[in-house]
């Protein structure tokens, strides 16, 4: 226990900060004479650099976390900030499948699982998961076996099955949060005291998983560092507002990862200050995240992720720029109720009224918001064939937020991480006869 | 005659179209052939004979095949659709556009220009491709088609609009004796409706126009009729409408 405790913090704290920086070395090495990020793009984001070694460290110290400290496999609308103060090493499936999107290592992944029953139809975020743990392959090394499987349905209700076969393979326990459906623009408060009910109980399961007790100094510290992190990423996305947009749509999906993954965390802090001065630093020098901004776009849902170049240059050659997506948005909102002197309580309001956890009204409530805050022309509606509560009703937001608005809308059919369900010739097409219609 | 203004190439999934028009936006010569899966030659032979008849000009380009034509301007097919059918119409509306691989739903506003369209996604039920491969299966000729369903005392319905799944579902229906003429008219409604539920109802001001290859199809243009509840206008020369916006696109100051 002691030697492998070690080892995990000397992953963390020595080799993982050592491997990060051979590799930026070459990537720069790889670049030389290449120049920065060419075509209709502004200049690369210098923060870039940090992300890749914040979220490579991460990634390498969770080789060696289990057996070390208390692991915790956890979806990515769980109120993680209980966890934290009681040591445990964080695992984001989703976070990992994206990773696995981005490679475009999911049909294979998902091959596997296929073979063994679980329907094509499924999340491919679930297919990418459970084939990584077949498999035993992922583009990180390792990931952890976990101690705990922590689920909130405030995403979907596919976690729960999700989840509950990762806990009959892992044979470990599986904490589930049920957040009951918001109709209308808050949430009652019996919903609310249910939920609560289910925080005290994690706490009490983590508690015995972990061997540790939650101090609530400890809560109230992760509290306050888990809503200091969201309000610097709403800080960040907020720069998005200024014309030009001093970044694009897509750094923002590949920016979101600490605050997805590594969220209540000072490490995760420090990054977004570093990233929120020099997005202002841009705006300050008039710095776009394209070189030509013309038209200003809104993104719903999931990105593509496999396809996120493609589509955002194929935008970008025309002057179009996602300045928003709801998605991102979203982790901006998630801890922005979390209030320090009372975590499980504000917890349960926070992940209740997650965006995917929130009616139709609600939910172009939002879009709406978003579109006039950040001054969009123009929506690209993601109509993901993996997310189906993220989907659902977007034939409805499109018409309403083209006649309220008097925007264009696109409603554009794809997948978040599985290729199969992308026709590119087609997705071109149709973007190209969308950005067409703008004259 | 004055001479040729734009020449308009839509390289379709089934049939390559060219045109040229004059100023004023007339076709003055036209040709429609089966895509060859060697687009570079084909296209460059069609121009060439365009040339001959009707003179040099710029080239404007649609279609799947558009980034493979020579030197022309290249365009979406829902753009240069919404402008070939303004060129033939003048006036706001939806048009449906059915070809061989896409079906497409697009609302033009007052001065052509698209406000809104819809397309099926991935998938050939609704298109043009879904009739040739289940006619193909029945052995019904294109020319007899429309004749076919109106024969038919009543249609035959057929639940599924997956061209693989209707297909085994024609063949049971065969082998169950329903028929042919009710299967006919069926298939037409089954993919009528599947059109009207793209177009959402058909809402919105101005007529309903039909553009593309399968506008040449009675029967699918009255099983439509029917199932928008509305008249269905079938543009001139169906086929031609996006070649000839692709044409328009580069003539200066065309409609």
């Amino acid at each position: 226990m002691i030697w492998r405790r070690a080892r995990y913090e000397a992953a963390g704290r020595v080799v993982g900060p050592v491997i990060a920086s051979l590799d930026a070395w070459q990537r720069r090495r790889g670049r030389r004479g290449r120049g920065p990020r060419g075509g209709p793009f502004g200049p690369p984001l210098e923060s870039v650099a940090k992300l890749k070694e914040l979220m490579t460290v991460h990634y390498y110290q969770g080789r060696y976390a289990d057996g070390a400290v208390p692991v915790a496999w956890v979806t990515s609308g769980f109120p993680v900030e209980v966890l934290r103060p009681l040591g445990f090493h964080t695992v984001y499936p989703e976070n990992h499948a994206a990773m696995c999107g981005v490679q475009r290592l999911v049909p294979g992944l998902s091959d596997a699982v296929e073979a063994q029953g679980y329907s094509r139809d499924l999340c491919s975020y679930v297919r990418t998961d459970l084939g990584s743990v077949v498999t035993g392959r992922t583009p990180v090394g390792r990931l952890p076996r976990p101690d705990l499987l922590a689920c909130c349905t405030n995403i979907c209700q596919t976690v729960l099955y999700w989840y509950r076969a990762l806990a009959a393979h892992f044979g470990v326990p599986l904490v589930l949060v049920d957040t009951p459906y918001v109709y209308g623009p808050e949430a009652k408060p019996h919903q609310l005291a249910y939920v609560r009910d289910q925080l005290e109980e994690l706490v009490r399961v983590a508690e015995k998983v972990s061997g540790r007790r939650a101090e609530p100094e400890a809560l109230a510290e992760v509290a306050r560092l888990a809503k200091e992190g969201t309000d610097l990423w709403a800080e960040c996305l907020a720069t998005g507002r200024e014309r030009p947009a001093p970044w694009t749509g897509i750094d923002g999906f590949f920016h979101m990862a600490p605050i997805v993954a590594l969220r209540g965390t000072e490490e995760c802090n420090a990054y977004y200050r570093l990233l929120r001065d020099e997005l202002k630093d841009r705006v300050r020098r008039g710095i776009g995240g394209l070189r030509e901004e013309r038209h200003r776009l809104l993104w719903d849902n999931l990105p593509i992720w496999f396809a996120v170049r493609e589509v955002a240059t194929l935008l970008a050659e025309r002057g179009f720029n996602f300045v928003c997506t709801s998605y991102t948005n979203a982790w901006a909102e998630a801890g922005s109720r979390i209030d320090p002197s009372d975590l499980i309580g504000s917890a349960a309001d926070s992940y209740t009224h997650i965006i995917l956890n929130q009616d139709l009204p609600n939910r172009l409530g939002i879009l709406r918001r978003l579109a006039r805050d950040y001054g969009v022309d123009g929506a690209v509606l993601h109509s993901d064939r993996s997310c189906k509560p993220y989907s659902i009703g977007q034939v409805d937001l499109r018409d309403r937020l083209a006649a309220e608005l008097g925007i264009r809308v696109l409603l554009l059919e794809a997948d978040h991480s599985d290729p199969r369900a992308w026709a590119s010739q087609q997705g071109e097409n149709r973007l190209t006869a969308f950005m067409e219609s703008f004259g | 005659m004055s001479g040729a203004a734009g020449l308009g190439v839509d390289v379709g999934s089934t049939t390559c179209k060219a045109v040229a028009v004059d100023r004023a936006g007339r076709i003055l010569a036209w040709r429609v052939e089966p895509t060859h899966p060697r687009i570079e030659p084909q296209v460059t032979r069609l121009l060439g004979a365009l040339r001959e008849e009707a003179g040099d000009a710029p080239v404007g380009a649609t279609g799947y095949g558009r980034k493979r034509v020579p030197s022309g301007r290249a365009l979406t097919e829902i753009t240069c659709h919404a402008r070939g059918a303004f060129a033939r119409t003048g006036a706001a509306g939806l048009l449906v556009d059915m070809g061989g691989q896409d079906t497409k739903v697009i609302r033009m506003g007052p001065a052509g220009e698209v406000l809104d369209f819809a397309m099926n996604d991935k998938c050939a039920a609704g298109t043009g491709r879904f009739l040739e491969v289940i006619l193909g299966r029945l052995q019904v000729p294109f020319a007899e088609v429309a004749d076919q369903a109106a024969r038919a005392e009543r249609a035959v319905a057929v639940s599924s609009t997956c061209t693989v799944f209707a297909e085994s579902e024609v063949i049971s229906l065969v082998a169950d004796g329903a028929p042919l003429e009710g299967i006919v008219k069926g298939l037409h409604q089954a993919l009528a409706a599947r059109v009207a539920a793209l177009a959402r109802g058909a809402t919105g001001p101005g007529e309903v126009f039909m553009s593309g290859g399968v506008a040449l199809n009675a029967a699918m243009v009255g099983a439509l009729r029917e199932a928008l509840g509305r008249p269905v206008r079938v543009l001139p020369e169906p086929q031609l409408v996006g070649a000839l916006g692709a044409a328009l696109s580069v003539v200066p100051g065309a409609a």
